[in-house]
């Protein structure tokens, strides 16, 4: 076996994560799965490359144009490298109105990258994001795709940015 | 004045969700009486009609008679979804209802199952809110472990399996056809219509989709009757309601209210404008709702009927509230990337018309707006309208023709002048970083 195709081998564990996915959909449906077989590659390699997608839709037992199709529809795969840790920030017009914005803006002044950048120390990427469903809460932004934070203020960047810092 | 709840009612923010703090409220009681004694399906969806429960995704379909096109004696599986996709602007009622009180959308849904012979469900939940599709699998497991949903419902023959499928950030999944494509494993792209789910849904079976807070709002129904729910909110207007309230108010969060309460009522629960600056216009029903001015949105009662009348939609509930710091070409601005970006690209009207919408208001907006392009707006949504297999194409057009509409001298002073009407500092102390007192 090549090395690149080594290196887009799963763990066991991850494979165990998607056989629990697998058995959600009816025998032989089990392309339903392939969108939590991709979050949960993904979760594991950091990004989706075009072997990681080949070897899902492999264990999957689907063409692997078709999970490459599914990965690149969905705003939340990342189909190059990202920053150890991606931050999305919703810009949407409901968080506008409460500082969505401006809160796009500091991290941008304190990270010194634009959206879709990542930092030079490959730490950070910065994503721009559209509406998570939590506007009730603006600023919100989300941490590597599933964490969410809440109501974030300058103060409370700074806390998150030195919270990640240590991970 | 004060909230009239029924699906928030006694959750107790995050202690409340699991399955005993439910059942101390009196929660999976109308499905052990709907399964225990045996009630008849069709009594059951007589019941929701007589409730005039409507759908509370966005349509405002009258669920009892979507329940009814389900074909009963269909042998095989049927497949009940649950669209927790919400990923409309604005909206943001069914994260807090999984959040705060998940059990009630399991039990709506096992009664669903129970009414219309399904055998199968999905929860189809937004892709960013991972941590609330976790606390969702967290829920189904303590059903199954009670026998609430499974095979053989509290020792009975009535069996349902249901699951939670999580999105991965595509605002189409939203759209019922483009949901089962996405469950299938598949590109989330609308299909055409007919053949309509019930006849053609999941996996080419009968399928019913119904939103969260539809679901969620079935066991209230069964317990207090179709009648007693509808007396909570006015003639044709069934029931309570979540609203998200978002914008410039002092207390941005879901609102659950009788329907047919006053705007005013519900903007004051919300805190009353923020800075006690003046309102300038509302987005009542999610970002694909047209734009109501301050002075008939004061007018109206938060129901569908008051609201349509009003020229907009309840949509999703999502209030979106902006006063006079707004520019509203630049709120316009925003919201039209949205929908360029989320277009599917299937159909060229709205894959190639976002496209032109976006590209024009941002142009006006900064400064290079052209004196025929309002015209040229009206032309494009008039091409984008009705000429798409889905309703993103419609979605994507009224926010534009009612910004145009109502706010018509803003856009020609952006064009005249190349600035805003309203002066940039002024819109920065508006929308700057602003955390509710309620937090
Ligand atoms: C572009 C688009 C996005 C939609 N997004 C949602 C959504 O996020 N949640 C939802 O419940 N319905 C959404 N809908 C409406 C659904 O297609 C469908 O009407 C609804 O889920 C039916 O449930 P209900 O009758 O209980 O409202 C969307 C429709 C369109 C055209
Ligand atoms: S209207 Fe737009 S989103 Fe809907 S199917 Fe057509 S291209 Fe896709
Ligand atoms: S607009 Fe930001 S979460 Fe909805």
């Amino acid at each position: 076996m090549d090395t690149t195709k080594e290196q887009a081998m799963l763990s066991q564990e991850a494979l165990q994560q998607i056989d629990r996915e697998v058995a959600k959909y009816p025998a032989g449906r089990q392309q339903s799965a392939v969108m939590a077989a991709l979050r949960i590659a993904q979760v594991e390699k950091g990004w989706l490359s075009r072997e990681t997608i080949a070897y899902v839709a492999e264990y999957l037992d689907m063409p692997a144009v078709a999970a490459y199709e599914v990965a690149s529809f969905y705003n939340m795969y990342d189909l190059e490298p990202v920053g150890r840790h991606k931050i999305t920030v919703c810009t949407n017009l409901p968080c506008a109105l409460s500082g969505g914005v401006h809160a796009a803006d500091y991290l941008k002044e304190k990270l010194g990258i634009g959206f879709n950048e990542t930092t030079a120390d490959g730490k950070y990427t910065l994503k721009e994001g559209e509406c998570m469903g939590a506007c009730g809460d603006a600023p919100v932004l989300l941490v590597n795709n599933h964490h969410m934070c809440s109501w974030m203020t300058k103060e409370k960047i700074d806390q998150m940015l030195a919270d990640l810092e240590s991970k | 004045m004060s909230a009239r709840e029924l699906i928030l009612a006694g959750t107790d923010g995050d202690r409340g969700w699991r399955l005993d703090n439910y059942l101390a409220r009196g929660g999976y009681s109308a499905l052990k009486k709907v399964v225990g004694e045996r009630i008849p399906p069709e009594n059951i969806i007589a019941e929701l009609k007589a409730s005039v429960l409507r759908g509370r995704g966005g349509a405002g379909f009258p669920t009892g008679l979507k329940w009814s096109f389900m074909p009963r004696s269909f042998p095989g599986d049927k497949y009940l979804a649950c669209n927790s996709d919400e990923g409309e602007p604005g909206t943001f009622k069914d994260r807090d209802i999984l959040r705060y009180n998940p059990h009630t959308v399991i039990e709506g849904m096992a009664i669903a199952a129970y009414a219309m012979g399904a055998t199968r469900g999905y929860n189809y939940i937004h892709g960013e809110i991972f941590e609330i599709y976790e606390r969702f699998e967290e829920a189904l497991a303590e059903a199954r472990a009670a026998g609430l949903i499974g095979s053989n419902i509290l020792g009975s023959d009535f069996s349902f399996e249901l699951f939670a499928h999580h999105g991965y950030g595509a605002y189409i999944c939203g759209e019922e056809t483009a949901l089962l494509e996405s469950i299938e494993g598949k590109k989330g792209q609308p299909r055409f219509k007919p053949p309509f789910p019930a006849s053609y849904g999941l996996y080419g079976k009968p399928t019913t989709i119904n939103n969260t807070e539809t679901f969620a709002s079935v066991p209230f129904i069964i317990n207090m009757g179709g009648e007693g729910f509808l007396e909570l909110g006015k003639p044709n207007n069934g029931g309570t309601k979540l609203f998200s309230v978002s914008g410039h108010v002092n207390r941005p969060g879901n609102y659950e209210i009788e329907m047919g309460t006053p705007f005013a009522e519900l903007l004051e629960m919300a805190g009353g404008m923020r800075g006690g600056r003046k309102l300038k216009g509302v987005i009542p029903g999610g970002s694909s709702a047209p734009v109501v001015p301050a002075d008939i949105m004061m007018d109206c009662t938060m129901d569908y009927d008051s609201i349509s009348k009003a020229g907009s939609m309840l949509g999703s509930g999502a209030v979106i509230v902006m006063d006079e710091t707004t520019c509203m070409v630049k709120a316009l601005e925003r919201l039209s990337y949205f929908y360029f970006e989320e277009s599917c690209g299937q159909c060229t009207p709205c894959r190639e018309g976002t496209g032109w919408l976006y590209r024009v208001v941002h142009r006006i907006e900064h400064g290079l707006g052209r004196p025929d392009d309002l015209d040229l707006l009206n032309s494009v949504t008039g091409n984008i309208m009705g000429r798409t297999i889905c309703a993103l194409g419609d979605a994507a057009s009224m926010p534009v023709q009612s910004f145009v509409k109502h706010f018509g001298d803003e856009f020609l002073y952006h064009i005249e002048n190349k600035k805003c009407l309203v002066p940039p500092e002024v819109q920065y102390e508006g929308s700057q970083i602003y955390v509710s007192p309620k937090c």
